[in-house]
């Protein structure tokens, strides 16, 4: 039985963040995924990171920034943090390696992105979460003594002792089949986002929701859920993103009359507004009949304004995404798209040094609910999110380990999640496919859980994920096997995905305001008075998840009528 | 590419492997509707979720940036959500697409293959972190624009081992560094911040499996859908080792190449049997009478022996020189004089690229207008 000081789940950008900074602060580590930890949704991060390292900039001004982004929602210590401690962060990646993008004078160059009030995204020209990611493993590679890798590992749940104290997880090796307990001090969930509960997303197949619905089975609650993030920028034809630099390298987005509509909806940022700006623009327009495309349903975004060189030098993975998947040469003509899901700001809720409510068990990255983000993320916040939050659950579960002794576990969860398997195995072929399943909770939730949503809307998506959740404890798979069984899996997949979708669409019903990405067509004002508050689900049995509240940290920025 | 045709159906022919069952390979088809030019990795994900779930296949991104999907079809390696069910159909010989997977590298399951025993075994053999040069700076290091750029080729890598898959040299040569860690090499070797490019040069070119070994073929150029073509970054680390390092290896890489480039300088072709003995001699017509270069022709004689026997080689035609105009001696050397004579060196590079007319004007400059507004 593996025990470790400090196991982290999840070896995208903050799981291997947080595993480096463990490692350096001399206990054991281990880092689990189910993908090779370059594979991780994390390696798709194009536009950039965000840190004030510019010496006319102030780490103030982009929490001012991303505070207004958040529409009020965002925990003000979490975002004085996140903004101050970016540039220190931002400068230990270009230590290690990152290939980071120059100015004339050597130094790091930035370019512009939404929401933003100075140039302040640092970035490789359109694959920064690559090239961090690649680095960051790279540095794993180079601690291989100190870090062990469980690479391919399937967590499928948080073991929790009699004190509701977490002392490790249960996981399935992918290549072989075994199911292995893991003992740790304390665990770090880093498990990533949700993206595949809507159909279509930008996210990757593998961010099923898992680390989420694993801390809310475990108890932990889930916070700002109804936040979704739709991206402005997804091609029409299958969600797949174009990232934000586009806009910030200068594209204009144009509707069916040719009129760069941004004029009416932000005359001062344009484009560049925030995302649940500009994607409601979109829609507006869209849903008023302005929209291009076969039937209507997109939007011209014209790179063709920016000049060919920098296109080619900085955004080489959209001219490659415009030319293989949508037939296009963004260079020569505008690209169609529109907005799509993209990003969840809520999660499993944490403070600022990442621990949640059950001791022991902390969060980090798109799984966490810190909440910087608060009812709208800034585009290349995700990234120093990631990083920082990764950096200090790593730091502060160390020192914590240091003064513990290693806990014991036994194999009741194991016994429990290997029955389970073998009763997804065994079941007969007489109800739903998984993948019929899933197709159905994407459409939904991406018709009513979306960009604009009402009562009558959400009361549906909640009966049909009610429904799916009956029918799901009956979906067959056809793999009987051990060795990469990856049908079985998809099926606790999808079991994680329903929990979480239900926590997203009771928080959005209960929301009766408009805030952030949450617009409500039937109460389409924000009222601070009433709502200027998370909210909190939590498992509740088989039962509807029960809601709470908690405060908003405000510490130097009164809300205000938020404009671009 | 018209990405309005209609659906329409394509036979996928997939080599399955079930190590649970403990029977050989085995060719399963599947028939799916989509429309042309969506991937072979969408037709793969159709058969799995309608028809058998059970076929085995890594993929996470489905946008060619995470590397899990590498595989052959019809013969190629590659990415299969980065190929058109079209395109692929267009190469298959009778009317169904052939996915299997990757070579080089054992099969797991199905297409899924063992990339730890293969590819991540190599990448750690090029010491594959930054050795920053010390002192660290307090900020940035200040480096020049176009390094950076310019390591961001091998940056794009994402590890998918298409090159891996299909490279000539390693299938001979197992031990062979390969493509993709070679490549992964020039990253920290082109990157100023490295504080040991000559050790990893040396160790490169004294390394029997090293960059010397490959054989120019081309084949990870063509399978690498990020367009970091390795063997050119392989070329480029031989000239830093050779040229720049004046690293003399004993693999005799660098003299072999030089008395190439010679040769083909004075004669305008090859001349295959003086290329060998100033290989191991040094390069000039006194080559072959070094002590070195006897040693080591003594011991090629066998393979020289067997090659004139089983008429491989005819001894008249080598030894003597091949016969050009001298026109055409002429032209090749003035493209040797014309390259030579170039302050910067020209390089391949993928992100270093675009129309002069563009370079005039301010970079993104309609970004700086609106922000400030
Ligand atoms: C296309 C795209 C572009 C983006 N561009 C930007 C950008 O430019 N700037 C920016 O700031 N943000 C960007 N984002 C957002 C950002 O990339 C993500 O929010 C962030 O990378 C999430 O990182 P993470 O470490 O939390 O999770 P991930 O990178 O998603 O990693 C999750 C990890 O958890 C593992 N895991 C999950 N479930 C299990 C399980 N059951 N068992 C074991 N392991 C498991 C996975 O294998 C993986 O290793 C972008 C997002 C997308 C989709
Ligand atoms: S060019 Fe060299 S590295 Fe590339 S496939 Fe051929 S032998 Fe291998
Ligand atoms: S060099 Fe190209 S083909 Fe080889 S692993 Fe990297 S991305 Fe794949
Ligand atoms: S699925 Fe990511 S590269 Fe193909």
């Amino acid at each position: 039985m593996p025990s470790h000081d400090v196991l982290i789940i999840g070896a995208g950008l903050a799981g291997q963040r947080a595993a480096l900074a463990a490692a350096q602060a001399g206990v054991t580590v281990a880092i689990m995924s189910k993908v090779h930890p370059v594979r991780s949704h994390s390696v798709a991060a194009a536009g950039g990171i965000n840190a004030a390292v510019s010496v006319t900039d102030d780490w103030r001004s982009h929490a001012y920034d991303t505070v207004k982004g958040s529409d009020f929602l965002g925990d003000q210590d979490a975002i004085e943090v996140m903004c101050s401690e970016a540039p220190a962060e931002v400068m230990h990646l270009e230590h290690i390696g990152v290939t980071f993008h120059r100015n004339d004078d050597g130094l790091l160059d930035l370019r512009a992105f939404g929401g933003a009030s100075v140039k302040r995204t640092a970035y490789v020209a359109d694959i920064t979460g690559q090239a961090i990611l690649h680095v960051l493993y790279e540095q794993l590679m180079k601690h291989s003594d100190t870090v062990d890798r469980y690479e391919e590992w399937f967590t499928t749940s948080l073991i929790l002792d009699d004190e509701g104290t977490c002392t490790g997880c249960v996981a399935r090796n992918i290549r072989t089949g075994d199911m292995e307990v893991f003992t740790a001090k304390n665990v770090i969930l880093a498990s990533g986002g949700a993206g595949q509960i809507w159909k279509p997303s930008t996210n990757a197949l593998i961010c099923t929701a898992d680390g989420i619905t694993q801390a809310y089975r475990a108890g932990v609650p889930l916070m700002d859920m109804e936040m979704i993030q739709y991206h402005p920028t997804t091609l029409l034809e299958n969600g797949f993103l174009i990232t934000e630099g586009a806009r910030g390298e200068g594209a204009h987005l144009l509707n069916s009359e040719g009129e760069r509509f941004m004029e009416k909806y932000a005359p001062n940022k344009m484009e560049l507004a925030s995302r649940d700006v500009v994607s409601r623009a979109e829609q507006t327009e869209i849903n008023e009949g302005r929209g291009v495309g076969e039937d209507g349903a997109g939007i011209y975004l014209d790179i063709t304004v920016v000049p060919k060189k920098r296109t080619l030098e900085a955004l080489r993975e959209i001219v490659n995404i415009g030319k293989d998947f949508a037939g296009v040469d963004i260079t020569k003509e505008p690209i169609l798209i529109r907005p799509g899901q993209h990003y969840i700001m809520g999660g499993v809720k944490t403070d600022v040094d990442g621990a949640t409510p059950v001791p022991g068990l902390y969060a980090a990255g798109e799984v966490a609910c810190v909440s910087v983000h608060g009812g709208n993320r800034l585009g290349a916040n995700s990234l120093l999110d990631t990083l920082i939050f990764g950096r200090r659950s790593g730091e502060h579960a160390a020192e914590r380990a240091k003064s513990m002794t290693m806990p014991t576990n036994d194999r009741t969860q194991l016994l429990k999640d290997e029955a389970e398997i073998k009763e997804i195995i065994g079941r007969p072929k007489t109800g739903r496919r998984v993948s019929e399943i899933k197709d159905e909770l994407g459409t939904v939730m991406n018709r009513y859980v979306a960009v604009f949503r009402d009562e009558a809307g959400l009361q549906h998506a909640h009966e049909v994920v009610r429904r799916l959740k009956e029918e799901a404890k009956s979906a067959y798979i056809d793999d009987q096997g051990t060795v990469f069984n990856q049908d079985v899996l998809g099926a606790i997949e999808l079991g994680y995905m329903l929990d979480a979708a239900e926590c997203c669409v009771v928080a959005a019903l209960e929301r009766k305001e408009s805030r952030g990405a949450q617009f409500r067509t039937d109460f389409p004002e924000r009222n601070d008075d009433e709502w200027q508050k998370h909210i909190n689900t939590s498992i509740n049995g088989d039962d509807v998840p029960t809601i709470h509240y908690s405060p908003v940290t405000i510490t130097q920025w009164q809300p205000e009528e938020r404009k671009y | 590419m018209d990405t309005r045709k209609p659906a329409q159906d394509f036979t996928l022919r997939i080599r399955r492997y079930d190590p649970d069952s403990g029977e050989a390979p085995y060719w399963d088809e599947h028939t799916v509707t989509l429309e042309p030019h969506r991937s072979v990795l969408e037709g793969l994900l159709q058969a799995k979720a309608k028809y058998d779930g059970s076929i085995g296949v890594r993929c996470s991104c489905r946008a060619a940036i995470c590397g899990s999907c590498g595989v052959r079809i019809n013969d190629k390696p590659g990415l299969a959500c980065h190929t058109h069910l079209e395109e692929a159909l267009k190469r298959s010989k009778d009317g169904k697409i052939t996915v299997e997977p990757m070579g080089n590298m054992p099969v797991i399951k199905d297409l899924i293959v063992d990339m730890d025993a293969v590819h991540w075994k190599k990448i750690n053999r090029v010491t594959p972190w930054l050795i920053g040069k010390t002192p660290v700076p307090e900020r940035e290091y200040v480096v020049d624009r176009v390094s950076m750029v310019d390591v961001t080729q091998t940056m794009a890598c994402i590890q998918c081992g298409a090159c891996v898959s299909d490279c000539l040299s390693m299938e001979v040569d197992p031990g062979f560094i390969g493509p993709a860690a070679l490549a992964k090499a020039y990253r920290f070797v082109g990157d100023p911040r490295d504080a040991e490019q000559q050790q990893r040069l040396k160790d490169l070119a004294e390394d029997p499996n090293g960059i010397y070994n490959c054989t120019h073929c081309f084949k990870c150029v063509e399978a690498c859908p990020k367009g970091v073509a390795p063997m050119n970054q392989i070329m480029r680390l031989r000239r830093r080792a050779g040229s720049d390092h004046h690293i003399d290896d004993r693999n005799n890489g660098h003299r072999h190449e030089a008395a190439f480039v010679t040769l083909v300088k004075q004669g305008g072709l090859l001349h295959e049997a003086e290329l060998l003995p100033r290989s191991y001699g040094g390069d000039s017509w006194f080559g072959k009478f070094a002590p070195k270069a006897g040693a080591e022709l003594v011991s090629s004689l066998p393979v020289i022996t067997k090659a004139v026997l089983r008429r491989k080689v005819n001894p008249k035609l080598a030894l003597v020189p091949h016969k050009i105009p001298k026109q055409d001696v002429k032209a090749v050397r003035e493209i040797f004089d014309t390259i030579g004579s170039r302050e910067e060196r020209y390089e391949l590079n993928l992100y270093v690229v675009g129309d002069d007319k563009d370079l005039e004007q301010p970079v993104a400059g309609a970004v700086e207008d609106r922000s400030t507004t």
